[in-house]
């Protein structure tokens, strides 16, 4: 009896230090959501921990008197009725074990209710807010402002700077999508004529990932993007840079370039400021060389990867709304040089 | 004690006129010849067992999905599958699971054992009961052949606007699995008034309500819950079909409608709904370990309050699968102390459980090996559900695999081992055979440990950052290994599942004979042969406690008035179970298959062309014609008991 | 329970494996018959060029053509096929719909109702109403204010965008065919929600 009480407990401790070693696993990374960089993760994560740690405990401690309940079945001898004393017993034991399962609920309720009022809260009045709307399958980036000059306009990357609590208006121009950045705050669903928010700030400079995590068609999984913390010089100089438009090149080159841009397809969806191109439909390619992946987080942003892209998309991300694009070798080298340039 | 024991001599008039009594039951009840034997019946082992086998085939057709879902997630952009078939398979795999296995294989344990274990001979609507199984696998062979002419659904078992709307997914393919919907749905919710409707009156005389077995209970919650649950998806899924097929504007922002109330609609039900799955499961595990441990299970009051608490609650916690969308924080708020509230009645069944076992002496089984599996692994699926209860950690965790991994452990944790355990358990009752106990036993610890090597990975790959629904993910996230971990687990479930059938297959052929009772269970089923007889008891029973067969008497009357030369059952009172009349039941009948008929091809033809739901229902009042059109006997006056 | 009491030489098991034969050997029938109308060929686009035609119209949309409007006499082909490989195609018209708004055909033709452009949604077809007419159309433009889309946009898309239109006079089947587009209302609804965070 005493040896499969200790193997019980033996069993039990084992569980343990697995749980604990697989969790220890999985706490730094990118887009890991137990790796915050900024006070809403920070909060959530801690709100995990405690769970975690208490939950750990009463699984141990259920599955423990479940080995031993199993082990010291046998008291009761050829069917003798249980005592009315037993019985009071384990009445008293069970309403006490219900007793503490109320408390650490109600535990539980009042740290949730408290965390999650303060991740939707913001008391700073210096507040950045960049507009989100979601499209099959990237992410259109506005920097409002009421001067039509000072409007910066991006595709799959956010630039925020550090230490500024920054408030994200989300909406959908198609289906619903989820706005996730794990190491920054929880998700928020971007939803065809409703306006969501949430507020993310980042503590220290990084790169940090994110990806829609709302299922929204055939290319969900290639549905990411990049928020870039920076210090606040760095920032307002990508803001400068952002909001400059295009000149007319004055290399033979770039112009076959812009040329190829202008008089093919891609004209027809994106938008080149200082051109012609003006479509919505497509990512705003201004300053697309100053991004560091393309096609939503899909690939890094060089030469060779947007070569492929632009040619035929269709092998990367199956399914996705930019046709193939046949160029002859010249007018696609051209091409390419050309948006490298658009930095 | 049944009659069976009594030494006959051969002048004993009880003896003969049980005797003669059974010889006329076997003839009234019996199945019509040749191929009428498989339209027409309407006895519950058949449907039942119909209802059992025909979600396990479902069962085997998503797990092969789930397969092929692992395949192509073993590794980063893999080929295996392209997107567009990778979303039509992990679309297939969950509504399988919920919708033609999970609730279907219930329902069907409940028809098969429930009227054996109230003491009655048939469910109160035999014909009905047979509509239901036609409905419902009219609607799956639906599906599948929709699936397998390219044709199926692909947006996601809960299919959320406006993906799953006219805009985004062209074609019939949701079309199929909203109708598909409507058949299922419909199918158990006549189950559901089939059950209480058995449950409440036609108990055996003494089986008062606070007599029935845990079992029953948790059926009759069930219905009660599909009744108010079911309605609300059969709503949702045919706005969803009218906004596709014939220009309605539910869910269209543009025009006054709103996607966000499709998510409302559908997780009314859908919460609810995975209760419905559990709760029969509860009842499956208080049979077992009651019957395994000797003893009633400990707090009866307290579990049968627990049952009607958890489905309650269960009503009221839609909103926490709605967490990310925007909703007030005040409102949200009420959801997270429902959703942390429903596991005190849960826990409140667990805690009572342990306590039997502890108190009882235990023979361990295969069944009661299932039990403690499930034990741990709903213990954990219940912990991880606390924690998601809470809305800033459900913001993180929210549609990533540690959602994934929660309902896995509670669904198949919480469902589907119990299922297996009480199909070991009542093994010798439907076949007449003992199952083959290493068989059992390793099948258990195979895919015990199978299942937590695929979904406890899982928990930490939805913490790091993967999201659910995606058919490949880049190598550089740092989650392959993880992924190719759950894929090893899956094929490791896959191998133990086989076990398990080739455990039912040859122990039906060559397993040791059981007796009626090889476990010496507490319950009325265990009264009779195995496999039982199409009358069930020769003699309605009487019970005076919970556990019938521990308490019974030499002594313990029977009744005797119910006819045997039509098929009759003895209707009691609701509360204390007092004879209140016998009641004529219909016996073998091709009306519910030609109804089922009808109203498939109304269904059916209404997803390609919608006026034919009214052809349809044409068609069906002239079933019903047929099906209600009177029969001589039952012009006779129920005859009151006396 | 898989084999209900059976009577010695009754052969029941036989019956059901046969049946259970039959029904998968369906299966596998109805695999390789799969629905036309529910493909959606990603790779279909391959093939397709940009047709390099002579234009009938000046207009084009987006400006310049590629060089500089000069064609090539060798060069000039006409669409490659003239039967619309995604007849009766649900993800074409889907797809179609998509770039009538993107490509603003609407601009001209409203939702088919027609405006500056004709009505595309009757039986009246200036420059004929077969499939291969309204390829032309599109891809060559027409006098009197019709832009030449084909050294443009792809062919595949020109189909995509046929294969619309004819839905839009109900010549595709309907089950291809959506009861609705997501968007009518004229004018913009404010978003729900629309204020500060809470």
């Amino acid at each position: 009896m005493k040896t499969s009480f200790r193997f019980s407990a033996k069993a039990g401790y084992i569980v343990l230090l697995t749980i604990i070693f697989l969790t220890q696993l999985s706490c730094k990374g990118i887009q890991s959501a137990l790796d915050p960089a900024g006070p809403e993760s920070g909060r959530i994560n801690n709100l995990w921990w405690l769970l975690f740690g208490v939950c750990a405990v009463v699984f141990i401690l259920v599955i423990t008197f479940l080995f031993y309940a199993l082990a010291h079945a046998r008291r009761y001898k050829d069917g003798a009725p249980i005592g009315i004393d037993a019985q009071k017993k384990m009445t008293r034991n069970i309403s006490i074990c219900v007793a503490i399962t109320v408390i650490i609920l109600f535990v539980f309720l009042v740290a949730s209710l408290t965390i999650g009022k303060s991740i939707y809260t913001n008391s700073s009045p210096d507040v950045l807010t960049i507009e989100v709307v979601g499209h099959q399958w990237w992410w259109e980036v506005h920097y409002p402002t009421d001067e039509a000059s000072k409007r910066v306009v991006t595709a799959n990357e956010i630039h925020i700077p550090v230490g500024q609590p920054v408030r994200l208006r989300l909406s959908s121009g198609d289906v619903i999508h989820s706005f996730w950045v794990p190491n920054l705050q929880g998700k928020m669903d971007l939803i065809p004529m409703h306006l969501n928010s949430e507020w993310i700030k980042a503590d220290h400079p990084g790169v940090f990932r994110g990806q829609c995590a709302e299922f929204c068609g055939h290319q969900h999984a290639h549905m990411s993007l990049l928020v870039i913390a920076e210090p606040q010089d760095q920032f307002n100089a990508w803001m400068d840079q952002q909001r400059q438009s295009t000149n007319t090149p004055s290399d033979p080159v770039l112009q076959r370039g812009q040329h190829v841009f202008l008089s093919s397809t891609c004209i027809l969806c994106h938008t080149i400021r200082g051109t012609l191109a003006n479509g919505t439909n497509a990512p705003d390619l201004t300053h697309l060389a100053s991004r560091q992946t393309i096609a939503a987080g899909t690939l890094p942003n060089n030469r060779g990867y947007l070569s492929g892209w632009v040619v035929d998309s269709q092998s990367i991300k199956p399914g996705n709304k930019m046709p193939p694009n046949h160029l002859n070798p010249d007018d696609l080298q051209a091409l390419l040089t050309y948006l490298e340039s658009l930095k | 004690m049944s009659t069976e024991l009594i030494e006959p001599t051969a002048t004993d008039p009880a003896f003969e006129r049980e005797q003669r009594d059974r010889r006329e039951l076997e003839k009234t009840w019996a199945s019509e010849p040749g191929i009428l034997s498989w339209l027409t019946p309407t006895t519950h082992h058949i449907i039942g067992k119909r209802y059992i086998i025909t979600a396990f085939v479902f069962m085997l057709l998503g797990g092969i999905e789930a397969l092929m879902v692992r395949i192509q997630l073993w590794r980063p952009e893999n080929h295996f599958l392209g997107p567009d078939l990778y979303n039509q398979t992990f679309t297939m795999h969950g509504t399988t699971m919920m919708f033609l296995f999970a609730v279907p294989v219930m329902e069907g344990m409940a028809i098969y054992f429930v009227p054996m274990m109230i003491g009655t001979r048939n469910v109160a609507f035999p014909r009905l009961n047979a509509f239901a199984y036609y409905l419902y696998v009219i609607g799956g062979i639906f599906l599948y052949v929709g699936f397998f002419t390219n044709t199926g659904a692909d947006a996601g078992w809960f299919s959320y606007v406006p993906l799953s709307g006219p805009a985004f997914s062209p074609g019939k393919r949701v079309d199929f699995w909203a109708q598909m919907i409507t058949f299922t749905e419909f199918s158990g919710l006549i189950s559901a008034v089939e059950l209480v409707a058995t449950i409440f009156k036609l108990r055996a005389p003494g089986m008062s309500l606070n007599r029935i077995p845990l079992f029953v209970w948790a059926m009759l919650v069930q219905s009660f819950m599909v009744i108010f649950a079911m309605p609300a998806v059969m709503i949702a899924s045919t706005f969803l079909l009218m906004d596709r097929t014939v220009g309605t504007h539910f869910f269209n922002p543009a025009e006054g409608g709103d996607p966000l109330m499709w998510q409302h609609i559908f997780w009314f039900f859908g919460h609810p709904e995975v209760y419905i799955i559990f709760i029969p499961a509860l009842g499956m595990v208080s049979t077992v370990v009651s019957a395994f441990t000797k003893r009633p299970v400990f707090g009866y009051t307290a579990m049968v309050l627990s049952l009607i608490a958890t489905a309650f609650i269960g009503f009221g916690l839609w909103v926490h699968h709605m967490f990310a969308t925007g909703l007030p924080q005040l409102g949200a708020s009420f959801f997270t102390a429902a959703s942390m509230m429903i596991a005190i009645p849960s826990g409140v069944q667990i805690f009572c459980w342990l306590a039997t076992l502890w108190s009882g002496r235990i023979t361990m089984k295969t069944p009661l090996l299932y039990i403690c599996g499930f034990i741990f692994i709903f213990v954990i699926g219940g912990l991880t559900g606390v924690m998601i209860a809470s809305v800033p950690f459900d913001l993180q965790a929210h549609d990533t695999f540690f959602i994934v991994a929660h309902f896995h452990y509670v669904l198949i944790g919480g469902a589907v081992f119990p299922l297996i355990g009480a199909i070991y358990y009542w093994y010798p009752k439907f076949t007449g055979r003992m199952y083959d106990e290493y068989l059992g036993k390793w099948s258990f610890w195979i895919i015990f440990i199978g299942f937590n090597i695929t979904f406890f990975p899982m928990h930490i790959l939805g913490l790091k950052g993967m999201p659910r629904r995606v058919y490949t993910y880049p190598a550089y996230m740092g989650w392959t290994w993880l992924n190719q971990l759950v894929t090893i687990g899956a094929v490791i479930i896959a191998v133990g599942g086989i076990i398990f059938l080739v455990n039912v297959f040859i122990s039906a052929k060559s397993g040791a004979i059981a007796g009626p009772d090889p476990w010496a269970a507490p319950t009325l089923e265990w009264s009779i042969s195995s496999p039982p007889p199409k009358y069930n008891f020769v003699y309605i029973p009487t019970v005076r406690s919970e556990s019938a067969l521990w308490t019974r008497t030499n002594d313990e009357p029977v009744i005797t008035g119910v006819r045997t030369d039509r098929r009759e059952v003895l209707a009691t009172r609701i509360l204390d179970a007092e004879p209140d009349h016998r009641y004529p039941i219909a016996g073998a009948s091709i009306w519910p298959l030609i109804t089922s008929l009808t109203v498939a091809f109304g269904f059916i033809g209404s997803v390609f062309f919608p006026s034919w739901i009214f052809w349809g229902a044409g068609l069906t009042v002239f079933a019903f014609v047929g099906w209600f059109w009177p029969k001589r006997t039952h012009n006779e006056q129920p005859e009151a008991a006396r | 329970m898989w084999v209900e009491k059976t009577e010695p030489g009754t052969g029941r098991v036989n019956k059901r494996v046969k049946i259970g034969f039959i029904i998968s050997l369906s299966a596998l029938v109805l695999l390789m018959f799969s629905c036309r109308r529910e493909d959606r060929d990603f790779r279909a686009t391959q093939a397709s060029q940009v047709a390099n035609v002579v234009p009938d119209s000046q207009l084009h949309p987006g400006g310049p053509l590629p060089n500089g409007g000069q064609v090539n006499p060798g060069e000039l082909t006409a669409a490659t096929n003239l039967q619309n490989p995604f007849q009766g195609n649900a993800y074409a018209i889907s797809e179609g719909q998509r770039l009538f708004t993107w490509y603003n055909c609407s601009g001209c033709h409203a939702n088919g109702g027609g405006g500056i452009g004709p009505a595309l949604n009757d039986s009246t077809w200036l420059y004929g109403g077969q499939p291969a007419n309204i390829f032309e159309s599109i891809s060559k433009g027409r006098p009197n204010g019709m832009p030449a889309w084909g050294p443009k946009i792809p062919e595949y898309q020109i189909w995509q965008l046929v294969t619309f239109v004819q839905s839009l006079s109900g010549a595709e089947p309907r089950t291809a065919t959506p009861g609705r587009p997501d968007s009518m209302a004229n004018g913009t609804l404010q978003p729900k929600g629309a204020g500060n965070p809470r």
